[in-house]
């Protein structure tokens, strides 16, 4: 193993862990919980796509193969970080924020956790439409 | 020298998973508590592909894919029980 490539999987190990580290540190230290949301968003995406980037460059360096596990669990972990960061504020304000309090949404319909779904045109087969 | 920094970087995720127990024992709501268990699916994501990394074998990966769906379901389905009262409507 040459040194630059040590040195190149120990740059992104030690930036992985630091980003890791003040994700959860934020989690802690943040005082609103809507604040306390954005902290991790900084684990997720630069934690622990550093230590995959190092895991990609170590196989590929050291061990000589290449693999693409690793691109997978980036695109799933990014597919589906603000799917869960939505549902959680969703679960805030639904617990904690009452509907008056909300400012006004801009458009025509309201929150989503207290106004319901806007009407959907649903396009049914021939056969069931005349009931 | 590489050794050193997988060290520390298991040192630094085990510190976050620390920090995320902590406010998930003292979260004061049920939305801080989800965000703490998804904070600490991601860190143990990351201390399983350094432990792959570590034992230089490429069977963690699988594991860590997996670890990754199960904590994006398991998030989903509490905020929805939390939401709506049930989860499979």
């Amino acid at each position: 193993m040459s040194l630059i490539t040590e040195i190149t999987i120990s740059f992104f190990l030690v930036v992985a862990g630091i980003f890791g580290l003040v994700g959860s540190f934020g989690l802690l230290k943040l005082p609103d919980s809507m604040q306390r949301l954005h902290a991790p968003t900084k684990a997720t995406t630069l934690g622990v796509g550093g230590v995959l980037i190092a895991s990609m460059l170590y196989f590929l360096l050291v061990k000589g193969t290449l693999s693409f596990h690793e691109l997978l669990i980036t695109l799933f972990l990014f597919l589906t970080a603000p799917i869960t960061a939505n549902f959680i504020a969703k679960t805030f304000i639904t617990r904690n924020v009452r509907d008056h309090d909300l400012p006004e949404t801009g458009g025509n319909y309201g929150w989503a956790p207290y106004d319901d779904p806007p009407p959907q045109e649903v396009d049914l087969p021939d056969d069931r439409t005349g009931q | 020298m590489m050794t050193a920094a997988l060290l520390f970087a298991f040192g630094c995720f085990g510190l976050g998973l620390l920090f995320n127990l902590w406010r998930i024992t003292t979260g004061p709501d049920a939305a801080d508590r989800i965000l703490a268990l998804d904070t600490m699916v991601i860190n143990v994501i990351a201390m399983l592909i350094l432990y792959g990394i570590y034992r230089s074998t490429a069977m963690y990966y699988e594991a860590a894919m997996l670890v990754a769906m199960v904590g994006f379901v398991s998030t989903v389905a509490y905020c929805r029980f939390v939401l709506r009262g049930d989860i499979i409507e």
